[in-house]
């Protein structure tokens, strides 16, 4: 059986943000249709492999190597990464005053077309996925044109996120907090979501703290990170013991 | 449409800006070339530089003016002289010398005027299909009326039977003035009168062309009005004057779209626009400006000094001015409504984008006078690169103005840390039941939204572009259609490589 390299290939990845280097060394494969949670303490720099892969300017990649399918993202401009197949949920999606929703997502939907060499979509075809989608995920149809994230509370954001998450269809998601701020039916909308994603080859990588969510998710793998690298790999049965005990204990768990 | 030499200084840095982390995109290159950039080559028939009184003689004459207005242009002439140059505005102005410019350009086949398309030079109809004016075809498919300014002279006039038939008057002001003197003599320098500002009284001087546009008693004029004009020949400033009157009852949309060749010097634009709007009237005056802003050091550009105004003199009557200026490289324009009418309405809807070395002081003035009066002020402008865009703006309640209603949004946004942008806003009223409301918002386009963009597969170009479209949004929507389309394309050309 050939071996067939992951879809994400990250390695002894250094992240420094302002002046503090947050990640040390970050190493993870994750393969297609795959999903990993990562948890780790507040601070723990959970949030900072996602921007640092996305490719925001604040986040500083001192060293290591990061690909995609093969694609060395780290040489990629953000949006560039985004057309090669990467989506990170924000934890605070900003608003964008007056474009509306669905003029926003059909803009992203036609610019990873064009990357792909495909034909822009048809307004009319796009309309009608996107309220199916909006459908699927609980949301009113009416949000499409309201202006991007203008007025939406933390969940509706969020929901916003899974949205557009639902249209482009990428192939590797970072979910950052996805489940903060929603209900039970959020959240069960999230994962139905997920899952129908992965079935089709999105991989995930899942920050989360809670553990009905990440149970319902069915994770391949659990790692939690501490002092900017992955401490520990494991299972559900990881991320159960986090939530019994806490993180320090669970550092201490390691150690003993 | 679709698209002076001293330098200004060390740019001041903007009040309300930390400097950003400039992403590598930003290094794209600063513009595209201007795409209208170009001269047409037939010969003019220019006045040799200098202003004086035989120059304006000359003017009146070489237009076969009648005697009324000879002596109109000389009063303002001798007003203007006794004028100082205003230098009150947020600008930096190399100086101007009146003695070095031609007052009167016309291109030589236009010594007798076309009656029809067919007999216009081909060399000049081919001037307006680079301007992405066909004539023809788009007075065909669009129905519009299209009055052609080139230079001084007035090319062609379309669609003049069929506005007859309503018993509209749509011509070049030059015919107005053979055709229809008692109007013109009327009704002139009756909103901006000659002594009102010192380039409005250089314009009543020299002025050179510009439209007429007269709607009778309850007709809605049935199509778009829409104009154009080109700077020709070197060192030549235009001064257009533009009078359209709306009697009781009717209404008309006028457009007013400007393009203009790329040169060294710095060209001066002086134009005079009046609008009277009888009872019950309505006047919509859109613009849509895109005179050459200069190179990307701040050279060369035209000078856009105008003035605009209209007068609300009826009851319930209405004059809106919607404007995107996006080209120039000083703009200096306040397009201001004068309510005298009992429950009349003015609106000034405004994008004016600043970009390179660009710089602009524009508003307007809305003087309430009548009772039940409302305004409405909708202004946002765009800084890039090391520009500075100023709004300045005048809400006077009159003491005889009962119930009178304003309501300003003043919007900026800035790009990059280089730019400027500057507030002026002056409320004047004298009385304790005028409702005046002013709003004012500073923002950068935050690299956070940008990477939000970003990060879905947009790039950097397109999200200020689509950043821009949803900032300007309320005013794209007061825009004609044929407008508002040119318009989008226009900002996006217009802030090209001014984000990264």
């Amino acid at each position: 059986m050939t071996h067939t390299p992951p879809l994400l290939q990250v390695r002894d990845l250094r992240v420094q943000v302002g002046e503090r280097t947050v990640l040390h060394s970050v190493s993870l494969d994750v393969q297609p249709g795959q999903l990993v949670v990562l948890m780790g303490a507040n601070g723990s720099g959970k949030s900072t492999l996602g921007m640092a892969l996305a490719g925001h300017p604040h986040y500083a990649v001192q060293g290591g190597q990061a690909l995609l399918a093969g694609q060395d993202l780290l040489q990629l401009p953000a949006h560039e990464r985004a057309r090669a197949g990467l989506f990170v949920s924000f934890q605070s999606p900003p608003d964008v005053p007056g474009v509306k929703n669905n003029l926003f997502i059909r803009t992203a939907l036609n610019a990873q077309h064009e990357a792909r060499g495909q034909e822009p979509l048809d307004a009319f075809d796009f309309l009608a996925s996107a309220k199916k989608a909006a459908k699927e995920l609980g949301l009113p149809e009416a949000m499409l044109s309201r202006p991007v994230n203008e007025g939406f509370s933390g969940g509706e954001r969020k929901r916003n996120e899974l949205l557009q998450l639902s249209l482009l269809k990428p192939r590797l998601t970072l979910l950052d907090e996805i489940d903060s701020g929603m209900d039970v039916d959020g959240v069960r909308a999230v994962v139905a979501l997920v899952q129908k994603l992965r079935a089709e080859g999105t991989a995930f990588i899942v920050v989360s703290h809670y553990l009905t969510m990440i149970e319902q998710l069915q994770p391949d793998a659990v790692l939690r990170l501490d002092q900017g690298c992955i401490a520990e790999t494991g299972d559900l049965e990881l991320a159960r013991r986090i939530a019994r005990t806490g993180f320090a204990r669970a550092q201490q768990t390691v150690e003993a | 449409m679709t698209s002076q030499t001293a330098t200004l200084g060390a740019p001041a840095t903007s009040q309300d800006v930390q400097p950003v982390q400039q992403a590598p995109a930003l290094e794209q290159a600063l513009a595209r070339p201007y795409q209208h950039g170009f001269v047409t080559d037939i010969e003019s028939d220019s006045l040799p530089p200098g202003l004086d009184e035989d120059t304006i003689r000359a003017i009146s004459r070489k237009k076969k003016e009648p005697e009324f207005l000879l002596n109109w242009r000389l009063a303002a002439f001798a007003r203007w002289r006794a004028m100082e140059l205003p230098d009150w505005a947020h600008l930096k102005i190399a100086p101007i010398d009146f003695q070095a410019l031609s007052y009167y350009s016309a291109p030589k086949s236009m010594k007798d005027r076309p009656k029809s398309l067919d007999e216009v030079d081909p060399k000049l109809l081919e001037t307006y299909e680079k301007l992405g004016v066909p004539l023809h075809e788009r007075a065909a498919l669009a129905g519009v009326a299209v009055d052609a300014v080139f230079d001084s002279v007035s090319v062609g006039t379309t669609f003049r039977k069929q506005l007859a038939d309503v018993g509209v008057i749509f011509c070049s002001f030059s015919h107005a003035v053979q055709n229809h003197p008692e109007l013109v003599e009327k009704y002139l320098g009756t909103v901006v009168p000659q002594g009102d500002n010192f380039y409005a009284a250089l314009n009543s001087a020299v002025f050179s062309d510009g439209s007429f546009v007269y709607i009778p008693k309850g007709v809605r004029c049935p199509m778009e009005l829409s104009s154009y004009f080109r700077i020709n020949a070197q060192n030549t400033g235009q001064f257009e004057r533009t009078l359209i009157i709306a009697e009781e009852g009717s209404s008309v949309s006028y457009l007013e779209g400007c393009t203009a060749p790329q040169r060294d010097e710095n060209q001066l634009h002086a134009a005079v626009v009046e609008l009277i709007a009888h009872d019950d009237a309505f006047i919509k005056y859109s613009t849509v400006q895109n005179w050459y802003p200069g190179d990307e050091n701040g050279r060369g550009g035209i000078y856009n000094f105008v003035t605009k105004r209209g007068l609300a003199a009826g009851r319930r009557s209405r004059i809106a001015w919607t404007q995107i200026e996006t080209g120039s490289a000083i703009t200096w324009k306040y397009p201001s409504v004068v309510l005298r009418g009992d429950e009349s309405n003015g609106e000034f809807h405004s994008i004016a984008v600043s970009n390179h070395w660009q710089q602009a002081d524009t508003g307007t003035k809305m003087i309430h006078l009548g009772k039940n009066t409302t305004s409405r002020i909708v202004s946002k402008g765009i800084s890039a690169g090391h520009a500075h865009n100023s709004y300045r703006g005048l809400v006077r309640v009159n003491p005889g103005a009962a119930g009178a209603r304003n309501h300003t949004q003043c919007d900026s946004l800035l790009i990059g840390p280089h730019c400027g942008a500057h507030t002026f806003p002056y409320v004047d009223t004298a009385r304790g039941d005028a409702v005046v409301e002013h709003e004012a918002t500073t923002t950068r386009i935050s690299e956070e939204r940008l990477f939000y963009c970003e990060q879905r597969g947009i790039d950097a170009q397109e999200a200020t572009a689509l950043i821009v479209g949803g900032f300007c949004q309320a005013v794209l929507e007061e825009l004609p259609m044929e407008f508002a389309l040119e318009a989008k394309a226009l900002l996006a050309v217009s802030l090209e490589g001014a984000v990264g």
